[in-house]
């Protein structure tokens, strides 16, 4: 198979098991959730297949295709992957899998769930592979959808308010992306990602915007900004979030924050960034105050919360921050302190990743004691879990110290290269981001000492199931890959080093 | 011989076992039991085989550096230390280990989670022993934060206990926000010097060329990065060791099982913040050469040193619990040694936490053998009389209460503590080392000789001392060991022979001539004296009858032993002052959350909405003024405005699909063609 069929399949074939799905009225439900499973599970393999191609030496796309196909408009059909595609594919290869068997295990309709999941799927990992605004943004879109009918369909008591949320702020956001591209289009002529990226370095294209207006340039800016803002989320964008999070049923949760989140991270990086480095160059001030926001405030209230996943919602949004706040140290520092640089920028794609894991597994772990008591994730319903079910708490344990940032577990890596980047370029900002951490050491504690430790009370007080086999299945993998990345950070690191290294000599992508 | 390149290997078999242990069903009781008792005796041999080792060449630093992972184009790098500083400190905390996990065994017998608790006995050794032969303050940061969590999960081992399980978080909670400190210097330290390598040929952050340019980086007002590194190092270690004022973690940690108590006070968890300043002493004295500094790093660990010395002891005159009583002198204590590496003496800093671990350990062992016998009865005022019913603990205890009050030239702690005030007292700075040193020594002898009276004398009052006979071998037998080793432990350190002084600095140090310090030898030994005899006439005189008496301190000064029986409400003033603090700005996210951040949003949708509203009521009223059908009109625009909301964005939804299909197709027919 050649690379780019490989890139094409990744994305195709999680859609054509939604498709599958969809025509397959008479599939019984065994046999549905067998494909949707062999579906989802194609992406860790494509994703295997390229990262087998993967030259640790190339800094840029080791991977592209990219033909014609609306002439007329200028669109390719151009998709590609560098190192920081190939992170954020895998994973989507190794939390969709396990995020769809979540969602069907219980579910009902699960024809339906799996092929709206698929759907889910393959557009997040359009977003992840496209380098022309057209498919890409198409993607971007299309994963609004199932997405929408997944946390309605299936979700808590007022999934209705809460989907309709999520889908005005990020149809919101999107239309700003829309003009802005389009102002980007009108006045270059492409959409292309890498072509504008390249239009810029060659410092074109602030004339061509210029061309439309004395304020193209802002509005363009200004328009990604909030399409992507929203979707991370960057504070003080956030606020279709907690309900969001703690309505969606539990997989689709894991996906969102697990992945989805993850595409306006990576929007950050590879359409603002290289796009107009000069406007974040010079709004870095206030954007970095913002990720500061998010931060602090996503610690403060994730203390405040009393519900699992409200507080996961909130650990989420400073988690996020921190990757956002590296971006936005470094930008505003131009190429300043090269090593700090590339600390920062390795720190934010591993924390992404990391944090994927570690919140996927706390969002997992609460639709367990959800299910498991038959109603929400509100501290005051249990006590006293790891006596009922110790195997659970250990595993649970082990996702909550990784969110907790503890060295040996994959979450420390990540966040201590952002504050190794971001002390060098903005010690004070390093030094305020810290009392997030402790923080965050006694929001988690406290929900910990209040669910699992104390005698057995509340929901667990009668009978309180272990984990099953497919339950630790799920959690044991991620539990696995959060030791293993904490211990040998190198996995990870090896595919985004070439990338971070030229981005700190240019600070554009290559 | 042990090579550097292996030193690994130490810390790394009780993490195998630890590893295995948490592997293991639940069910498997005897196998983490067993292989953390192999696994912490490989340890010990391996300890003694590096020790010598390094003994041979006392001031080479041996050192095996490697690279974990690359950030960029950097390489983040670790690696393993072997000096004489270290071995001797894995020696010490192997050893201690050892004779606790046998203690443990006896202690816990009955417990269904004993499997559970060797399994986090190792995870914690394993840690400490990696953190005491780390080449890089990057992995000794590592290490430190699994002790963290080693201590947090055997603290809180009988979870289903609240005050257990508040313990454990209360102990995390505090020090990291002494890690905190600990990160940023980190940070810094890497900034400025590119490197967390303590010793790599020349390039390591406390070798020369480093620690001349860190102190060389003049800050405004004076302040250098040497100074202030020093000191957010120390800040890390003032969470970790129980120093004033986060002190207030260590006396709570004692709701863990008592053997936990013993590594934690002796071995595995307060020795690491003294160990970390003793081994970046290099670095915090970086600074004591300038004269434009306003306060040098090391001067602040004196401060800090004497304030805990002498606050720890004064907190333990007033404590009824046997294990609190312990627990203040392990804070007073570490202060000593804090203190004595800010006047400079980082050697005889790690004298004292040698010696300390050999008697502490002795001491809490005994109380826990106390405990034990006497059905976990741990207020002395309803223990007494039992010398005569555990003759074997009294003795050994006994002689742990010579070793830390310092009986003259027998015992252990005598000698260490002789070197710290020795130091004190010839610091230019200022006195307050010396002072609050000798204050402590009364203390120390007062309190620990009230705590012997209380437990071991007069007659039992309560049911627990009543039938309570002596321990198990398995139990005894430890303390025997420790026993000889607080006494023994002192010799290898005395002003004739200083064989440790020399040993740990890889130079030579000459021995005193016994003018030199006599005087101050028999003042501290007059002031033990004092603290003992007062003890003795207050409690040991007339023994306490009744559990009920007031204590005889309470008699005389009320307030002030109700004072410190409330251990002079520092949690209280923390909760209303720190924690109301982090409440409040809890409240104020939550406030802006619904507000201001989710409030604009509302806010747009519901203006919309109550325009429509306030239209129809108004139509309503002027049309019908009719209370109820506009009452029943406002609920019917609700339902619609609810139907028309959802359905508009379902429908809105479909039209997307539909829309990028048709595109989609037309696109795609477009391209092809």
């Amino acid at each position: 198979m050649n690379a780019s069929m490989l890139l094409t399949g990744l994305v195709a074939v999680p859609w054509l098991g939604a498709l599958l799905l969809g025509i397959g009225g008479s599939l019984p439900a065994r046999a549905a959730r067998a494909l949707a499973v062999l579906a989802s599970a194609s992406t860790l393999v494509f994703g295997v297949l390229l990262l087998a191609r993967f030259d640790p030496a190339l800094p840029g796309l080791f991977v592209e295709q990219r033909v014609p196909w609306i002439r007329s408009l200028g669109i390719d059909y151009h998709l590609g992957l560098d190192g920081m595609g190939l992170l954020f594919v895998l994973l989507t290869g190794v939390l969709g899998p396990l995020a769809l068997v979540t969602t069907l295990r219980r579910a009902t309709r699960v024809r339906a769930a799996g092929a709206w999941f698929l759907l889910l799927q393959g557009s997040a990992l359009g977003v992840f592979v496209a380098l022309d605004f057209f498919p890409w943004f198409i993607c971007w879109e299309l994963s609004l959808v199932p997405a929408f009918f997944l946390i309605r369909g299936w979700g808590g008591a007022n999934a209705g308010a809460a989907s309709y949320r999520f889908v005005v702020f990020t149809l919101a956001g999107s239309a700003g992306l829309l003009l802005a591209f389009a102002a980007l289009y009108a006045a270059t002529g492409t959409m292309n990602f890498t072509d504008l990226a390249r239009l810029r370095a060659a410092g074109e294209l602030a004339g061509h915007l210029g061309a439309l207006g004395a304020w193209a340039t802002a509005l363009a800016f200004l328009g990604v900004l909030v399409g992507l803002g929203v979707k991370a989320p960057l504070f003080p964008f956030h606020s279709w979030m907690p309900a969001t999070y703690a309505e969606a049923p539990a997989g689709v949760s894991m996906f969102l924050t697990g992945v989805m989140s993850k595409m306006g991270v990576y929007g950050f990086f590879r359409l603002l960034w290289p796009i107009f480095p000069e406007e974040l160059r010079a709004h870095a001030g206030p954007l970095l105050v913002m990720a500061l926001g998010g931060v602090v405030f996503g610690a403060l209230a994730a203390l405040r919360s009393g519900n699992l996943r409200h507080m996961l919602a909130y650990s989420s949004l400073n988690h996020v921050s921190y990757c956002l706040l590296a971006l936005f140290a470094v930008a505003g520092a131009g190429p300043a302190d090269g090593v700090a640089v590339e600390a920062a920028l390795a720190g934010a794609l591993l924390q992404a990743f990391n944090h994927g894991l570690s919140a996927a597994a706390l969002f997992f772990v609460a639709g367990i004691l959800e299910q498991r008591s038959g109603g929400n994730s509100d501290f005051a319903r249990f006590g006293g879990v790891r006596n009922a079910a110790p195997r659970f708490a250990l595993l649970a344990g082990v996702a909550l110290f990784s969110s907790l940032g503890l060295p040996g577990l994959n979450g420390f890596v990540g966040e201590f290269l952002i504050f190794r980047g971001v002390f060098a370029l903005q010690p004070v900002v390093a030094a305020v981001a810290t009392v997030a951490l402790l923080v965050t050491a006694i929001f988690l504690l406290s929900f910990w000492q209040r669910v699992f430790h104390g005698p057995r009370a509340g929901a667990v007080a009668g009978e309180f199931a272990d984990l099953d086999a497919a339950e630790w299945r799920v959690l044991g993998s991620l539990v696995f890959l959060m030791i293993l990345l904490g211990v040998a950070p190198q996995l990870l690191a090896g595919l985004i080093n070439p990338l971070a290294t030229s981005w700190a000599a240019s600070l554009t992508l290559p | 011989m042990l090579p550097a390149s292996q030193l690994w290997l130490i810390p790394a078999l009780p993490l195998v076992a630890a590893a295995i242990g948490a592997a293991a069903p639940r069910t498997a009781r005897r196998l983490p039991v067993f292989l953390a008792l192999a696994a912490i005796t490989g340890s010990l041999l391996l300890s003694v085989v590096a020790l010598v080792g390094a003994l041979a060449a006392p001031a080479a630093k041996l050192t095996a550096n490697f690279t974990w992972f690359v950030a960029g184009s950097t390489a983040v790098r670790l690696g393993w230390l072997l000096d004489p500083l270290g071995a001797l400190m894995s020696v010490m905390v192997c050893a201690v280990s050892v004779l606790v996990f046998i203690f443990s065994i006896a202690y816990l017998r009955a417990d269904p989670r004993l499997g559970r608790f060797f399994t986090c006995l190792s995870l914690f050794v394993a840690a400490m022993l990696g953190l005491l032969v780390a080449n890089s303050l990057l992995l000794l940061l590592l290490c430190w934060e699994l002790v963290g969590l080693a201590s947090y999960l055997l603290i809180g081992f009988w979870f289903d206990r609240p005050s257990a399980a508040a313990a454990a978080k209360k102990a995390f909670v505090i020090t990291r926000l002494g890690d905190l400190g600990f990160l940023l210097g980190l940070l810094w330290l890497f900034q400025a010097t590119g490197s967390s390598l303590f010793y790599d040929g020349g390039a390591g952050v406390l070798e020369a060329g480093a620690l001349e340019r860190l102190a060389a980086t003049v800050l405004p007002g004076g302040w250098t990065a040497a100074t202030g590194i020093g000191l957010l190092l120390f800040a890390g270690a003032v969470g970790k060791s129980g120093q004033f004022p986060l002190h207030v973690w260590l006396p709570d940690a004692m709701e863990g099982p008592t053997p936990v108590s013993a590594l934690i006070h002796a071995a595995t968890m307060v020795a690491a913040g003294v160990f970390l300043v003793a081994r970046v002493f290099p670095l915090m004295a970086a600074d004591q050469g300038l004269a434009a500094v306003p306060v040098h790093a090391l001067t602040a660990v004196a401060v800090v040193g004497s304030i805990t010395a002498l606050l720890g002891a004064v907190l333990a005159v007033a404590q009824t619990d046997m294990k609190r009583v312990l627990a203040y002198s392990t804070v007073s204590q570490l202060g000593y040694m804090m203190l004595a590496v800010g006047v400079g003496a980082w050697v005889a800093a790690v004298f004292h936490l040698i010696t300390h671990a050999c008697f502490k350990a002795l001491l809490f062992l005994g109380s826990g053998s106390v405990i034990h016998a006497a059905h976990h009865e741990q207020d002395s005022r309803r223990l007494g009389g039992l010398a005569g019913r555990m003759r074997f603990t009294y003795v050994t205890f006994l002689l742990g209460t010579g070793a830390l009050v310092g009986l003259p030239l027998v015992f252990s702690g005598f000698w260490s503590k002789e070197a710290i005030l020795h130091a004190a007292e010839l610091w230019p700075v200022s006195h307050l080392p010396f002072v609050a040193g000798l204050t402590g020594v009364v203390l120390t002898a007062f309190y620990m000789t009230r705590l012997v009276c209380e437990t071991f004398l007069g007659r039992p009052r309560g049911e627990g001392a009543e039938h309570a006979h002596e321990s198990p071998r398995v139990m005894t037998l430890p303390l025997a060991v420790l026993a000889v080793a607080s006494v023994a432990a002192g010799w290898i350190g005395t002003p004739a022979w200083p064989w440790l002084q020399s040993r740990l600095t890889g130079a030579p140090v000459a021995a005193q001539a016994w003018s030199d310090g006599l005087g101050l030898m028999l003042f501290s030994t007059v002031l033990v004296g004092v603290g003992i005899a007062a003890g003795w006439w207050m409690y040991g005189r007339r023994p306490r009858v009744d559990a009920r008496a007031l204590d005889p301190l309470a008699q005389r000064w009320p307030r002030v032993f109700a004072a410190l029986a409330a251990r002079l409400w520092f949690d209280e003033l923390y909760a209303a002052t720190l924690g109301r603090l982090l409440r409040g700005a809890a409240a104020l996210a939550a406030w802006l959350e619904r507000w201001v951040w989710g409030g604009v949003v509302g806010l747009t949708g519901r203006v919309a909405e109550t325009t429509g509203e306030v239209n129809r009521a108004i139509d309503e009223d002027g049309l019908n003024t009719g209370f109820d059908r506009a009452s029943d009109g406002l609920r019917r625009t609700a339902q619609q405005y609810s139907r028309a909301q959802t359905g508009d964005v379902q429908g809105y939804l479909r039209a997307v699909v539909v829309g990028l299909a048709v595109l989609a197709l037309l696109l795609i027919w477009g391209g092809v063609r």
